[in-house]
């Protein structure tokens, strides 16, 4: 363990192998430098994320692992050269901690892809230390990576927007999205897709959710606003639907075939891919040049624009509809996101859970 | 009683056919339409040959209608027009490429594209409106709607520049839609043949600094002196690929043979394009990691709507942007074709038709 610059004690929960299991762990923080602002987590979103990298499916898990990158917390304290944030302030940290900031690329406010961007977790800091996640109960974070919560968003449903809601919401802005009348397919209905339906009706589009469960339906018409739903195994849905959506965002996290979804697209229509699969998709190439359509990725966003998208999620009511739970439920959690079991976030109850031995 | 090639139509026309998937060219008699209200008949001077004519006349995608008389990157002179013409005049030069029709209404034909209407009409095998199908241009004359006639400039060669027709769209359009014709970009250009040498030509012509990438090294002089590449990159060079990797802000793909993706996308910087324009049959492997962590996209083109295939050659004509070529008689298609299929030429062959087609 590192010495005297990591001096604020911390306690969260980890993970210490590939069997994902999380479990209490001490650990500490760095002293609240110039720049930084040190927050007390009242909640953390339990993202995806978190589960494909406690079990280290990505291959590049650094054990112990404390994991969580959809924070909301309170400012307890403020470093010298920090104007922007007071003690007191209702503040969110989301995926990213830190980045070179000087770069062309970070001079345009795209510190997520900076080459030497920071992680909230399981990332080498500046100082050479491991950077630990929000399933704690503080973190020290340079002020340029906390954000300001809209005052009328509750604390816990506007977590998961740290990065299910930025990560729909930067490539619906970037490949055009927003355009009223058009219409936008969501293919995956969880933590990521609930949140773009959501956006997608506030920018004035016409939302279709695609989905292997028609289970969701009834939820994605009545609760979440969505104009129509789409069983994705259904092949008479499919043909039905064919060349009818302007865009679609790929939520799915699995690997899954392209060749569907290419289908439903326009001419000039745009896939973006979001999720994660572990292993490469299939792409034909066909579609994509009769039909000028293209496929693009997306990762995460920008400091400015996850600013941007929580400002407009205030100004419209947007949060995430969540499941509170207590941290020791972390777990069993784990267990039923991997089911997809849960409509549509956990959030962990941090500061009224999280109690150190 | 169904009618014959030869009786269909009025005005008897020759060409050269495939018969079958043999893919082997034989003299062929046939007719043309009368010149209807909006069309235009021109003299065939000279015909490209594109790839697509030999998979076409081979039927390697599974659509051929034999007798296959393929050609659509076509220049010729206007020797009647129908009386609501009013772009052209008998003696006026002109082009036809890929398209001789579409709906006209679609959002795709009224924002002119009518290159991703449903109902296009291909200018060789399929059908027309008025049931026959169509025959391109390995013939002396053709009949086609105004609106799909290129007018041809007078300072641009009708011989060299007849493959612009095609080759020339294919790559002007995605270098233009997809925002890779912007001064001091760095392009990346896959596959120096056809479509590739031509697209090195006009993304120089933008003001971009071009790579040209390859399988083999030995373009490599050709591609920098005499097509004017900055930069060329073999493929299967590891070293090479690894020290250009994030270098490149787009790259247009020309191969249709199956290939891996990944070393492509690996070239781009972050925010980079890589655009398809050749056709490889089977699906290719999509490696989303690296497309998602530098928000990558790739992207498909298909020729160009008319209006844009207008601009392209205008520009060609302004910036003397020519295609390099090889001009043969008719009767060379056959070994024309096998040289084809081996990549030997440099880079099209173009066919004198009017020195060359005569009728039996």
């Amino acid at each position: 363990m590192a010495g005297t610059e990591n001096s604020q004690k911390s306690f969260g929960w980890a993970a210490t192998d590939t069997s994902g299991l999380l479990f209490p762990f001490h650990f500490s923080r760095r002293e609240n430098g110039s720049d930084d602002v040190t927050i007390k987590i009242l909640y953390c979103g339990v993202c995806h994320s978190d589960l494909h990298s406690v079990k280290n499916e990505w291959g590049f898990t650094n054990y112990p692992i404390v994991p969580g990158h959809e924070i909301v917390g309170l400012v307890t304290k403020t470093g010298s050269d920090v104007k922007t944030f007071k003690v007191g302030d209702r503040v969110g940290v989301g995926v990213i901690v830190g980045s070179c900031k000087t770069c062309d690329i970070c001079q345009q406010d795209l510190e997520n892809y900076c080459p030497k961007v920071i992680f909230t977790y399981n990332s080498k800091d500046q100082d050479g230390t491991k950077t630990y996640g929000g399933y704690s109960d503080i973190i020290v974070v340079d002020q340029r990576f906390v954000l300001r919560i809209p005052d009328n968003l509750s604390s816990g449903a506007c977590a998961p927007l740290l990065c299910a809601g930025i990560t729909v919401y930067s490539p619906m802005k970037y490949y055009g999205m927003t355009e009223p009348g058009k219409h936008l397919g969501v293919a995956g209905l969880g933590g990521l897709g609930h949140v773009a339906v959501k956006f997608g009706k506030a920018f004035g589009l016409k939302v279709t959710v695609i989905s292997t469960s028609p289970k969701k339906e009834s939820e994605a018409i009545n609760r979440l606003g969505a104009d129509s739903f789409l069983v994705s195994s259904d092949p008479a849905q499919l043909k039905a639907a064919m060349g009818t959506m302007d865009f679609i965002i790929d939520t799915i996290a699995a690997v899954h075939p392209l060749a569907p979804l290419l289908g439903l697209l326009k001419m000039n229509g745009k896939l973006v891919t979001v999720g994660l699969p572990d292993k490469p998709l299939e792409l034909p190439i066909f579609p994509l040049v009769l039909g000028r359509k293209l496929v693009g990725g997306s990762d995460i966003g920008g400091m400015k624009e996850t600013q941007e998208m929580l400002d407009f999620c205030g100004k419209h009511n947007i949060i995430a509809d969540i499941e509170m739970i207590r941290i020791d439920y972390i777990n069993t959690a784990f267990e039923r996101l991997a089911k997809s079991d849960v409509r549509y976030r956990f959030v962990i109850d941090v500061a009224n859970t999280l109690a150190s031995n | 009683m169904a009618k014959s090639p030869e009786t269909e139509h009025p005005l008897k026309a020759f060409g050269w056919a495939s018969r079958d998937t043999s893919g082997f060219f034989s003299p062929f008699k046939f007719s043309r339409r009368a010149t209807g209200e909006h069309d235009v008949q021109f003299k065939v001077l000279y015909c490209g040959v594109c790839h697509s004519d030999l998979h076409m006349a081979k039927n390697e995608w599974g659509f051929s209608q034999y007798p296959l008389v393929p050609g659509h990157e076509i220049v010729g002179e206007v020797t009647e027009v129908g009386s609501k013409v009013e772009k052209f005049k008998v003696g006026d030069k002109v082009g036809v490429g890929c398209l001789v029709g579409s709906c006209r209404q679609c959002d795709q034909c009224t924002n002119d594209l009518e290159n991703y209407c449903d109902k296009q009409i291909l200018t060789y095998s399929a059908p027309y409106t008025d049931g026959t199908i169509t025959y391109g241009g390995y013939s002396n004359l053709m009949v086609a709607d105004e609106h799909f006639v290129i007018r041809w400039p007078e300072n641009l060669p009708l011989d060299i520049g007849a493959p612009l027709l095609c080759a020339g769209i294919t790559t002007y359009s995605p270098l233009r839609y997809y925002g890779l014709d912007k001064p001091g970009l760095n392009v990346g250009i896959v596959g120096l043949g056809g479509l590739g040498h031509v697209a090195v030509k006009f993304a120089k012509a933008f003001g971009t600094k071009v790579t040209v990438i390859s399988t083999s090294i030995n373009k490599k002089k050709e591609a920098i002196e005499q097509l004017g590449a900055d930069s060329f990159l073999v493929s299967r060079d590891p070293e090479e690929m690894k020290a250009a990797a994030g270098t490149l802000d787009g790259i247009i793909d020309t191969v249709s043979a199956s290939h891996p993706l990944l070393p492509l996308i690996s070239l781009l910087k972050p925010h980079g394009k890589i655009v398809v324009v050749g056709a490889p049959e089977k699906p290719l492997e999509l490696p989303v990691f690296p497309i998602i962590i530098g928000r990558k996209v790739i992207g498909g083109s298909a020729i160009g709507g008319i209006k844009e295939t207008q601009e392209m050659i205008d520009f060609a004509a302004k910036h003397n942007i020519l295609p390099d070529v090889e001009i043969i008689p008719i009767d060379y298609i056959n070994t024309a074709m096998d040289r084809l299929l081996k990549s030997d030429v440099k880079y099209r062959f173009v066919i004198d038709i009017a020195k060359s087609l005569k009728p039996e």
